[in-house]
């Protein structure tokens, strides 16, 4: 494969095999890459993942519908909201009522999903600018995280974790004074957004350290699977909100970022100011909030109100029902796809009419961009591997699942 | 240290016990084995809203030589199993580990073919905290219970 | 939404295309495992996916062929969506490798065969990537027990729950 030792110059050579990882200073969860080193040139790679492997699907075989929620949290844990609604929609789509999900949960859904996008922005440029040298733009981003936890905690009692939706709509409604304070978390954000670009976008030291590093191209990208900001920096447009909409993105106005070169400053900006149209996303969206219910109709699908449950005989035995056997899918399968920070995220589902799915796939985002990474880093050297790991975002949740 | 052995149990060894310990509990180089959710509360804990350094534990040793707390955060699979003890035998005497999380202490919800039920199954933990992810203020306090447990470790082996 | 692509495909194949149907919006295709290349050429090539966006397969515990194996493929150009499925049993199952088509069809192959057990022929370097070389058995089986654990290294205490 690769010979060890070069016996044609004068001073012998050989090439030094380093493994980087599982466990490694870049906070962005476990992966082993084995290195061949030619002096500081990478001449191979072998990508190693599976140091979170935690058996998602297994678990999925073993639960109930509603049961599944909290696991699909742990995917890509930093936007734990989408990884939610996604699977809600899945399921929605199996059993047929896609339609009828009240217009209040899915204007929820899309606000929150905005706020878990921002989060994931943030951190993923947090450990980027942390690893080059820049350790005030980590501590800038996650203070602006913090305000965004703050204002999911306030809706749905957890601050990394959520477990918001339901099959039928969402768990929570937002509280009394919800807007005003997503406002001020607005109004405080700006002016940081503001300060990151003045510190990065022409800075010497980060243009030299990421222009044209960890170049790919855009045919590459598609054979390889990539979507998502990978592959927008690249120039090719596709952005599941703008291609197949879903929940209500048709009606709310904004722009998709496209990068020209496919290299780690432009992955960099697409995400930073991706973070500024979340924000327009998430103004809109409170502006046209519809008033209703959060959870449809449906007592096969819905808990009845507290009221039924302690005076009534029906109420009681469906919420026993419910909690004990949880809802029945038809049988079949079904597939649905929504726009998280990575790509392109999916889930397949496989159900023979119980009340446990049969198959529960996810789709990762970065899985096809870990698989295309070997042939970027080649030929790089090794502090470059630093800041093109960082612009890949991957979430080990996801990844391994 | 042999000052110890010298002075056997009198009130020269309590009062260095004392300050040995200190200043152990106060300069707590830790090394963070991140896997998964809890990596994003324990990069809160450690900024700015919920300062880590004002215990003492600013800096993280990003080698296991340097460092004298392992803090395990996030679920610990099987494959990683050899890499974590590998780890752990190369720190030296005196340490100690946190077991951050509820899939560090006891396997959280994952029940499977995959997951150790618990980081204790391997190495010996001081500190359990549960929660998924535990708040930051779950932390903070783990670290002074940590800190309350150093105080009262011994020089003398006597027991 | 794209049936089209489905009534291409049974004009152009007829009965290496088992069935058809558009269940919740999806369109699928279940052919045989013998014309699954040419199939998936002439998707790549002149229905224009250009885009294999997911591989996995699915274990039918009961049912003969057992395995089910799963594509799911995009096309940019037309924003149509297709789903192709290709049945295997459980005595030999192989199907051949996309790895000639998309560079993407790599990876999942890999996972696909360690954690089902299904060859692809012509793929490169078919060895496992999520879990370790040490561990015996295809663990998302139906028959493979939930809880049956390989570990790698002694226990200091028993894994008891």
């Amino acid at each position: 494969m690769i010979k060890l030792s070069d016996t044609t110059k004068d001073l012998h050579t050989r090439y030094l095999s380093v493994l980087m990882g599982p466990s490694h200073p870049a906070m962005h969860g476990t992966i082993k890459m084995d290195l061949v080193l030619d002096g500081e040139t990478v001449v191979d790679i072998d990508i190693d993942p599976g140091y979170l492997h935690r058996g998602f699907e297994k678990e999925c075989e073993d639960h109930r519908w509603n049961q599944i929620v909290p696991y699909t949290d742990r995917l890509n844990y930093v936007s734990a909201i989408i990884n939610n609604v996604c699977y809600a929609m899945a399921v929605e789509k199996l059993l047929g009522i896609s339609k009828d999900i009240p217009e209040r949960a899915q204007w929820l859904r899309l606000i929150l999903s905005e706020i878990s996008r921002i989060c994931d922005h943030c951190t993923c440029l947090a450990a980027m600018t942390m690893e080059l040298g820049a350790f005030s733009a980590f501590l800038y981003f996650i203070k602006v995280r913090e305000w965004f936890y703050e204002l999911l905690e306030s809706v749905t009692g957890a601050r990394v974790t959520y477990s918001w939706t339901r099959i039928g709509g969402v768990r929570w409604d937002i509280p009394e004074g919800f807007e005003e304070q997503t406002k001020k978390a607005i109004e405080k954000t700006l002016p940081v957004l503001k300060e990151i670009h003045g510190l990065f976008d022409k800075n010497r030291i980060f243009l030299e350290r990421t222009v044209g590093v960890g170049v790919i191209s855009k045919e590459d990208a598609i054979s390889y699977g990539i979507t998502g900001p990978f592959l927008r920096a690249t120039g090719f447009y596709y952005d599941v909100r703008k291609a197949h909409p879903y929940l209500f993105y048709d009606e709310v106005e904004f722009e998709v970022p496209l990068g020209e070169n496919g290299d780690t400053y432009d992955r960099y900006l697409v995400r930073l100011l991706e973070i500024e149209q979340s924000i327009r996303i998430i103004e809109q969206g409170l502006a046209k909030l519809p008033k209703g219910p959060v959870m449809i109709e449906d007592p096969r699908l819905a808990l009845p109100p507290k009221e039924q449950v302690y005076n009534t005989i029906e109420g009681t035995i469906n919420h026993f029902k419910l909690i004990f056997e949880d809802i029945y899918v038809p049988a079949g399968e079904a597939y649905a796809y929504v726009e998280s920070p990575n790509g392109e995220l999916g889930f397949y589902i496989v159900s023979k009419g119980g009340n446990k799915p049969w198959k529960c796939r996810v789709h990762p985002p970065c899985f096809p961009i870990m698989a295309a990474l070997g042939e970027i880093i080649k030929g790089h050297m090794v502090a470059d591997i630093i800041p093109i790991f960082g612009s890949v975002n991957m979430i080990g949740g996801e990844m391994d699942r | 240290m042999g000052l110890e052995t010298i002075f056997g149990e009198s009130w020269i060894t309590t009062k260095l016990e004392f300050f040995i310990n200190w200043a152990r509990k106060f300069s707590l180089f830790q090394y963070p084995f991140v896997t998964a959710c809890c990596g994003m509360e324990y990069m809160s804990t450690m900024c700015a809203h919920y300062d880590l350094a004002r215990f003492g534990a600013e800096f993280t040793r990003f080698t296991p030589r340097q460092a004298d707390l392992l803090l395990v955060v996030g679920t610990v699979n099987h494959k990683l199993a050899p890499v974590l003890r590998k780890v752990y035998d190369q720190m030296c005497e005196p340490k100690w580990v946190i077991a951050f999380g509820a899939c560090a202490s006891t396997g959280g919800f994952y029940d499977n073919y995959a997951v150790v039920q618990g980081i204790d199954k391997i190495i010996p933990v001081d500190i359990y905290i549960p929660g998924c992810p535990p708040r930051p203020e779950m932390v903070l306090e783990a670290f002074i219970k940590l800190q309350e447990k150093i105080q009262k470790e011994k020089l003398t082996k006597n027991e | 939404m794209s049936e089209i692509v489905l009534e291409k495909l049974k004009e152009r194949f007829g009965e290496a295309v088992l069935e058809v149907h558009s269940q919740c919006g999806d369109d699928t295709a279940l052919i045989k495992p013998e014309a699954l290349l040419d199939v998936m050429r002439f998707l790549k090539d002149e229905l224009g996916f250009e885009m294999l966006m997911d591989l996995t397969a699915v274990d039918h515990l009961g049912e003969e062929p057992r395995f089910e194996v799963v594509y799911h493929l995009k096309s940019f150009s037309r924003g149509w969506r297709v789903r192709v499925k290709v049945r295997v049993p459980e005595e030999n199952p192989e199907v051949d490798s996309l790895t000639p088509l998309w560079k993407g069809a790599n990876w999942y192959e890999r996972e696909c065969h360690e954690f089902y057990g299904i060859k692809f022929r012509g793929h490169p370097d078919l060895r496992p990537l999520l879990l370790y070389p040490e561990f015996k058995g295809y663990p998302l089986r139906k028959d493979y027990p939930h809880k049956k654990r390989q570990p790698r290294i002694p226990l200091i205490k028993p894994e008891t729950r």
